[in-house]
């Protein structure tokens, strides 16, 4: 930050200077998570339980197999990639929104040490911890039921991580944006339902019209998601246009860390220009 | 009072929102260990001003250096030795209050046991004890406005800036907070502080700087302020035609002003002249006390009510 024209122009896009600071916000929102665990832990515990129970056993009782798998195993692993994308984006939009704007958190934050960027890569990280713990438990739930069959499966947690800061920088940029809490609607609706029914989560994505493939796998990040989680969790990949399970995961992998780059950087940027001006 | 030494400093400082100058080109200086007032109507650009000192909001133009660093590169040297109470209820309703101020201290590295015992300090001296482990929500205004003052206070600031610090304290708290600046000027921490209360102002405040429609319009020591502007003394009483014309007579360098049914009389006479005249003329319903710097905000400021 030197030079006379940046005075001018305060809302310049930059790769934003992050110090350890991060972390002091960070910690803000996991002191607040521990004080809290026991109701955190019930949704994500609970939830899953019931999608194996009503999905899994209840309407994979029509389903004779898919690929050789049965329904339940089928959709495990997409249960799993739905947490870390609703754990991150629900905290980064309505809970990160509740801070910036009802409770004045982030005001008093930047009254410290601590820039605005920092304060919006706190809450990103946080999102991402948050998608990880979410993860975990469902991981915990999913071999619980004994749908775990691939030696893989414990890296489904930093997958989580990186997923979960996708989805959290994502989330961040609708929240920069946000007149209001109710406009969460739209992406909650428009953005992640979609995705829900028609990323390979509970029918195979080789089922649609091949240009509908192609352009999930060209913009629906859970897509991608749930490659990584179904390639990890039961060590099984379909191809997809023609793609081999190990390509499939390499561009997923690919395609993740470089979006959830992208995303963290744009919505630093968005949120400054909002909470500057 | 403050030295020789300069802490804040302002060159044509400007900030813009859209179309509104929020902030118009101003100049100020301010001296270690001083309290600067900053008085003005609703609108007239006092918290823009202080939240551009702790790089809250960018200026828009201008110079503006705070312990000598600069706003637009050094927003880290600045925030660490600066306290700032909000105007606004910015504390966090997560944390019980001693939680409140131990994340906060977190912010500015200070190690938890010291956190923890300036924080038992503060909430000491703020009278906030029994309430260590209340929430946010069960505290009244008066508590709050106490605990944010608190906070600022837990990096030990060279510079603190107070915004309305006593809007919706009662009488007691609003001592207390008085009590506090002063140990803090005594301490020689430099303090900013915009106010509506303006007995808040001429008591606490080296200097005020008088705020309206982003410009400083007019500076001074409040005895300086009342002494120019206004005078000595001020004879308040019921209006009435031909008592105005008789007074007219009686004072013609004075000031004059109607207020409703009611009228005042300014004068910069040495103390003592309306008394002679109310010997002679006694009526019902008439104050004479002196000139404060109230009668001198509403002089440059008008009467005029102010939209936020």
């Amino acid at each position: 930050m030197s030079g006379p024209n940046i005075r001018k122009s305060p809302a310049r896009f930059t790769i934003p200077k992050l110090t350890y600071r991060v972390w002091m916000v960070w910690h803000r929102n996991f002191d607040v998570f521990t004080k809290t665990i026991k109701v955190n832990f019930l949704p994500s515990l609970l939830e899953p339980i019931l999608y194996l129970l009503a999905f899994g056993f209840g309407l994979g009782g029509f389903i004779p197999s898919i690929h050789g798998q049965s329904y339940i195993a089928f959709i495990a692993p997409a249960l799993v990639a739905i947490s870390i994308m609703n754990g991150s984006f629900f905290e980064c939009t309505f809970a990160s929104f509740v801070r910036m704007y009802f409770q004045k958190t982030f005001d008093a934050i930047v009254a410290t040490p601590v820039s605005v960027e920092e304060v919006v890569a706190g809450e990103l990280l946080w999102g991402a911890t948050r998608a990880t713990f979410n993860t975990t438990i469902v991981l915990a739930v999913v071999a619980a039921f004994g749908l775990i069959s691939s030696p893989l499966f414990l890296l489904v947690i930093p997958v989580a991580f990186f997923g979960g800061l996708m989805f959290a920088s994502m989330a961040m940029c609708f929240t920069s944006v946000a007149p209001n809490i109710d406009f969460f609607n739209f992406p909650s609706f428009l953005f992640l339902t979609p995705m829900f029914f028609l990323c390979g989560t509970f029918f195979p994505l080789t089922s649609l019209p091949t240009a509908a493939q192609g352009a999930a796998m060209a913009v629906l990040p859970l897509t991608h998601i749930v490659n990584l989680t179904r390639g990890l969790v039961t060590g099984h990949l379909e191809p997809i246009l023609g793609l081999s399970p190990a390509a499939l995961i390499t561009i997923s992998l690919v395609w993740v860390i470089a979006v959830a780059v992208f995303f963290f950087i744009l919505s630093i940027n968005l949120m400054k220009k909002r909470l500057t001006s | 009072m403050g030295s020789s030494e300069v802490v804040i400093e302002a060159k044509g400082l400007t900030k813009k929102f859209d179309d509104f100058m929020a902030v118009d080109h101003i100049d100020f200086k301010v001296y270690r260990g001083e309290c600067v007032g900053f008085l003005g109507p609703n609108g007239a650009g006092k918290t823009t001003m202080v939240r551009m000192m702790y790089c809250f909001l960018p200026p828009t133009d201008g110079e503006l250096n705070v312990a000598g660093f600069s706003v637009h590169t050094q927003c880290r040297e600045i925030k660490s030795i600066v306290g700032v109470a909000p105007q606004e209820d910015n504390l966090d309703p997560d944390f019980a209050v001693i939680k409140n101020l131990t994340v906060y201290a977190r912010y500015f590295d200070i190690p938890k046991d010291v956190a923890l015992k300036r924080a038992d300090e503060q909430l000491k001296f703020f009278q906030l004890e029994e309430k260590r482990e209340v929430p946010i929500v069960a505290l009244s205004t008066g508590m709050k406005r106490r605990l944010i003052f608190a906070r600022a206070l837990l990096n030990q600031p060279q510079v603190l800036l107070l915004d309305e610090p006593t809007t919706g304290l009662d009488p007691q708290a609003r001592h207390l907070v008085w009590d506090e600046v002063r140990r803090l000027k005594k301490m020689q921490v430099t303090i900013i502080l915009t106010t509506h209360y303006m007995d808040e102002a001429e008591v606490l405040c080296d200097r005020i700087l008088i705020v309206d429609r982003g410009k400083i319009i007019e500076e001074g020591t409040p005895v300086e302020l009342v002494k120019k502007h206004i005078g000595e003394d001020v004879l308040e009483l019921d209006y009435d035609e031909k008592l105005r014309a008789t007074l007219k007579e009686a004072f013609p360098d004075a000031r004059f002003e109607r207020l409703g049914d009611r009228m005042q009389i300014f004068t910069d006479k040495p103390h003592g002249v309306f008394e002679g005249f109310l010997k002679e003329h006694p009526m019902q319903n008439v104050t004479l006390r002196k000139a404060n710097i109230e009668d001198v905000f509403l002089k440059l400021t008008g009467r005029g009510l102010r939209e936020e």
